[in-house]
């Protein structure tokens, strides 16, 4: 369902994405975990095809984003990190505006635009300014969004940021509905939710992938855990790398 | 090429639509319609002394525009893109199965609609023309057709400026200053001086790339085929430039 091939970016010379592959079928969810700075978000950008990798190409059912973009987006849902909105429209015009660009028809807009209502439990503040929203709603509306064309292929950058617990168990939920006929990429600070929600977890640290196991085999590795086990082998990789 | 041009359509309907209600969302559209009818009132009246002319034409109202326009115009359009890169909301733009062209297209379209509604607007000054005598209503038409692609032109300037920055402080004044060459190439002060220095060549040459010159045939009230590929010309090179520029953010964002 998506598939990312020897996937690399660079900014003025220093490297952020170094041979970057791996692929997610549909049922899988993935926990991707790095420290700040290691190259999550600009991983999912490039999946998402909100940049374009300077090498390497990412497959999102079958289509390359590379060389068919459009395609390829029409099948992918993106929660950017942040959840960046449009202040000045209310969550009903923001869905209307991603229907049209979605190319999704007024009628089946309307079913869409009630099933992500219902899916991220924003009915309440449909006609209220997004500036007005606090960071929990905004980010509601975020996973509204991407979730309006029913992509295969979900990519969402820290989705349960700023949430409090009963958004955070509501959004984790959905997630786990989705799961089953969607392949979900998610990049998260919160170690405790990775088993709630994910199957699958890849570290990836300086840009590179460095390990790639589920939660429960990862967490074996070390008596405290998920969190311990990241701990170590993110520190090993940088003694590593200041040895080297 | 079928497909392409769809997804064009819908990008450009997506956005044209976005826009349009983001002006009148907030207090920009209203303020700057105000504005615009207070000045080009101000300047029609006293600074051109209309009553003074003794004649029934709108030539006083139709001078200012340019210049009117090379202020006011990039503060309309200094928003369009520059929001959506300090917002990040070009993060989510840029997910969309949309085509930038068709985009920029609706971005701009949009701006030329309230700009569009400010000329509308000043309907009172034809009226007062009519009342005052017969004035040629036919020139004022081309004239009113020709402001309005003009005000194209230095919109699209202004979308594209704004596509550089991401502070509408730098976009309105990067926008002021293009269209600031624009339009004083063909001021005669300017163009004499050229031509002073290295012949009359050079100074016509210099001139044909100014709005002014083309608008200056209009208000004799003669549509010309090159007047309207000059600015339809301007206006379709600034959105490919405005396209190209927002490509390049997918192309080497950081």
């Amino acid at each position: 369902m998506l598939e990312l091939k020897q996937l690399s970016k660079s900014f003025g010379g220093r490297t952020a994405v170094e041979s970057m592959s791996f692929s997610l079928n549909k049922g899988e969810v993935l926990g991707f975990l790095g420290q700040n700075g290691a190259g999550k978000s600009t991983t999912m950008r490039m999946a998402a095809g909100v940049i374009e990798p300077d090498k390497g190409d990412v497959i999102v059912a079958g289509h390359s984003i590379v060389s068919n973009r459009r395609e390829a987006q029409r099948r992918l849902g993106f929660l950017p990190e942040g959840a960046p909105l449009y202040p000045d429209m209310t969550p009903l015009d923001f869905l209307n505006f991603l229907c049209s660009a979605h190319r999704i028809s007024r009628s089946d807009c309307r079913s869409a635009v009630e099933r992500v209502i219902a899916d991220a439990r924003i009915a309440d503040v449909m006609s209220k300014r997004i500036s007005t929203l606090s960071k929990g709603y905004r980010r509601r509306v975020g996973l509204a969004g991407a979730l309006i064309h029913d992509p295969d292929v979900l990519i969402l950058d820290e989705p349960t940021d700023g949430l409090d617990p009963i958004q955070k168990r509501a959004v984790r939920a959905l997630i786990s509905r989705m799961a089953k006929d969607k392949a979900i990429v998610i990049s998260t600070h919160t170690l405790e939710e990775v088993p709630a929600m994910c199957n699958r977890v890849i570290v990836i640290d300086q840009g590179k992938l460095i390990a790639d196991s589920s939660p429960e085999d990862m967490a074996k590795r070390r008596k405290g855990g998920l969190e311990e086990a990241f701990i170590d082998l993110v520190s090993k990789k940088e003694a590593a790398s200041n040895e080297g | 090429m079928k497909a392409e041009l769809r997804d064009i359509l819908t990008s450009l309907r997506a956005s044209y639509l976005r826009e349009l209600r983001a002006y009148f969302a907030t207090p920009l559209a209203y303020v700057f319609v105000a504005i615009f009818l207070m000045l080009v009132g101000v300047f029609t009246w006293e600074a051109s002394r209309f009553f003074d002319t003794g004649l029934a034409d709108l030539q006083p109202f139709f001078y200012w525009h340019p210049w009117l326009y090379m202020i006011f115009l990039p503060a309309l359009s200094m928003r369009l893109w520059a929001d959506e890169i300090a917002y990040s909301t070009s993060e989510l733009l840029f997910s969309l199965p949309v085509s930038l062209f068709g985009l920029a297209t609706g971005k701009l379209l949009a701006a030329w609609s309230v700009a569009a509604l400010s000329l509308v607007l000043t309907f009172p000054m034809w009226i007062t023309v009519n009342y005052l005598g017969a004035p040629d209503n036919g020139a004022i038409a081309i004239t009113y057709l020709t402001s309005l692609l003009m005000a194209g032109a230095y919109l699209s300037i202004g979308a594209a400026m704004s596509s550089l920055f991401s502070s509408q402080v730098l976009a309105y004044i990067a926008g002021i200053l293009v269209a600031f060459v624009f339009t004083a190439a063909g001021w005669p002060m300017l163009v004499g001086a050229i031509s002073g220095l290295l012949g009359a060549a050079a100074g016509d040459l210099v001139a044909q790339f100014s709005f002014l010159t083309y608008f200056e045939t209009a208000q004799r009230g003669v549509l010309e085929l090159r007047a309207l590929l000059y600015f339809g010309g301007v206006i379709l090179a600034w959105l490919s430039l405005n396209t190209i520029w927002v490509a390049n953010k997918r192309a080497f964002a950081g």
